[in-house]
């Protein structure tokens, strides 16, 4: 659909977050605790800060929780009963105050869960969601999304995004059906588009790379001490997995009580030792930097040749919160300049 | 499909079970519910994932020919925690199987053709699978040669039908053991899978090449078939990556552009060839 603009105040935000949680929908926002915003349930308007560039952790808990229960089951003597865990209810949820990146990050994501297997249980999470995303009026070192084809006020992924203006009143672009919705739920407060144009109220993100030219520069870098060098320092804690709003890797683990029990679904990651080691001990990737190597090769390589679309959207928060410092735009800035094997 | 929960396993019930060697059994397994044995059908090459609840799942073939429909058979070695629960499990209890999944042999692009099946150790269940398909379609191939290694004579799985193969005129079938690993009446070859097959290969002629083993086997096989004139495209072989979803989601299995669950785990050397020696 066509994006309609539309203007909202400054205190009419306040009433439609009422509006929102009034409804009984899951409101999740970005909160402050100690020196970190956080992505987290909210009750009141007054507990969600502005303070943020984006949250520590992103928001895909929402539709990829990091553990998911798949069913339960039941065993007695004579036979096994499961009960479906996809015939739960899921409830409404909104997220409110995403930033673009995260937004975006929703695309690859459902990608991954969709395709010739569908996920059914992602699938009714995620249509329950409702994305009510900020443009980002600020940056930092660590940001990189104009060069992973979003930017500060990319609206792909959203349903609504609001962009503050000068005197403090937000524009709201409506994106999708869902967002028309939300519109017309609460028409009183949305008035006729702004004159002010959204461009200056955005923050400037240099553009570090270009994307497609990392893409066609992997192709020929399997074998290349770059993945050694940029990973020495890896401590394989996974941290970079878990804030990243993309990564998708997990691990089905069974939970057991007596006779009852559960199979769930919980993050995993590629940089972890034992990702991919075999019962027999073999492991075909056994360094960390095969493992860095996987990460980005699979994020901007493999992803993107199949789909279109890469698995990193540039919200930078696998580098701020890796306690070795390794900076994936260190790593791709530096591809840049490699020459490919021949 | 699209509105069923993927992860749900089917119940079989272990309707018998074999020891084919140390720590090494055969499962046959039955659907608990008529309506799903109807319903199911796979091709040889495909696997799935085998579940002791409260335990977890782990991955093998379905080591059965889709010939046979009445049941699915898997065999497995006692290794880890999922394959030490399974290995607890006695006649009539009920274990979860989700599958099929992944690609096949190409079977039906053999017809007219020799086949030569190279297995080692744990490997010839998934090879089981595509031996008995083409004997159960005989008069489809030509000649059609087994080569089998153990470590040991007690390590050799299927013994039975590793006797009923010597045994029949259309199958020409060479055993072997590794050095030490002989018993004093124990007539096969004595020696490491790839010398063996170097002595003892049909010509390349008109034949495709299956090969299924320990990496380390496998890394040894490639070359002596290449050099026996085998062409790339002719040989192919199952690669065993560790593996949880099965179908493309988890990312354990990724190597280069494939998931060894969706796309595999059926590849040509060829195929091989083009991807990152991660396996």
């Amino acid at each position: 659909m066509q994006t309609e603009n539309y203007l909202i105040r400054k205190s009419s935000l306040e009433k439609l977050f009422g509006n929102l949680i009034g409804n009984g929908k899951i409101v999740y926002a970005p909160k402050a605790k100690g020196n970190l915003a956080l992505f987290d349930k909210v009750q009141a308007f007054g507990e969600i800060t502005e303070d943020y560039i984006v949250t520590a952790n992103s928001a895909k808990s929402v539709t990829f929780p990091r553990t998911e229960k798949l069913f339960s089951y039941h065993k007695s003597k004579e036979s096994t009963e499961i009960t479906d865990a996809a015939n739960n209810t899921f409830p409404d949820v909104i997220l409110w105050g995403t930033r673009p990146c995260d937004a975006a990050a929703f695309i690859p994501l459902t990608e991954t869960f969709n395709g010739d297997f569908q996920d059914i249980i992602y699938n009714k999470r995620r249509e329950k969601v409702l994305i009510l995303s900020f443009s980002c009026k600020r940056s930092d070192e660590y940001c990189f999304c104009t060069s992973v084809n979003s930017g500060p006020g990319n609206t792909a992924g959203s349903d609504v995004q609001f962009t503050k203006l000068s005197d403090g009143d937000y524009l709201a672009e409506v994106i999708t059906e869902k967002g028309q919705l939300l519109v017309k739920e609460n028409c009183n407060l949305f008035e006729a588009k702004p004159e002010e144009d959204k461009e200056p109220n955005l923050a400037i993100v240099a553009t570090r790379f270009n994307q497609e030219e990392i893409q066609a520069k992997l192709q020929n870098l399997f074998e290349n001490p770059v993945w050694d060098d940029k990973s020495r320092a890896c401590l394989g804690c996974g941290s970079c997995s878990y804030v990243c709003p993309v990564c998708s890797c997990f691990d089905i683990q069974d939970e057991a009580h007596g006779n009852k029990g559960t199979r769930l679904r919980c993050w995993d990651s590629c940089g972890y030792g034992l990702f991919t080691m075999h019962t027999s001990g073999h492991n075909p990737r056994n360094t960390q930097g095969g493992r860095w190597r996987q990460r980005i090769l699979h994020k901007f390589l493999y992803m993107p040749n199949k789909s279109k679309v890469a698995g990193c959207v540039g919200c930078g928060r696998c580098s701020r919160s890796c306690p070795a410092d390794i900076n994936i735009l260190d790593t791709l800035t530096s591809l840049q300049e490699e020459k490919p094997n021949e | 499909m699209s509105n069923q929960n993927i992860y749900i396993p089917y119940l079989m019930r272990i309707e018998k079970i074999t020891l084919e060697a140390p720590g090494v059994k055969t499962f046959r397994l039955k659907f608990e519910n008529e309506q799903d044995a109807e319903t199911f059908s796979f091709k040889a090459g495909q696997f799935g994932e085998y579940s002791i609840m409260g335990v977890g799942e782990s991955t093998f073939c379905i080591a059965s020919s889709p010939t046979r429909k009445e049941y699915i058979e898997c065999t497995f070695r006692q290794a880890g925690k999922v394959t030490s629960a399974l290995a607890l499990a006695e006649e009539g209890d009920i274990v979860g199987f989700r599958g099929p999944y992944g690609n096949i042999f190409p079977i039906d692009e053999w017809k007219g053709k020799n086949l030569l099946f190279i297995a080692g150790g744990i490997a010839l269940p998934p090879m089981r699978c595509v031996i008995w398909n083409a004997l159960d379609l005989r008069e489809n191939f030509k000649d059609i040669t087994i080569v089998y290694g153990a470590k040991s004579v007690e390590d050799l799985v299927y013994k039975d039908e590793l006797a009923e193969w010597r045994s029949r005129p259309d199958v020409k079938l060479v055993t072997t053991v590794d050095p030490g690993g002989e018993t004093p009446d124990w007539k096969g070859e004595v020696g490491f899978v790839p010398t063996i097959l170097e002595k003892t290969a049909p010509s390349a002629e008109n034949t495709i090449a299956i090969v299924c083993g320990p990496p380390i086997m496998i890394k040894f096989t490639f070359p002596v078939l290449e050099k026996l004139g085998f062409m790339e495209e002719n040989i192919f072989t199952t690669l065993e990556n560790r593996m949880k979803c099965g179908f493309g989601k988890c990312g354990r299995c990724n190597v280069g552009e494939v998931y060894v669950c969706k796309d595999g785990p059926v590849f040509s050397y060829q195929q091989l060839k083009l991807l990152p020696a991660e396996y």
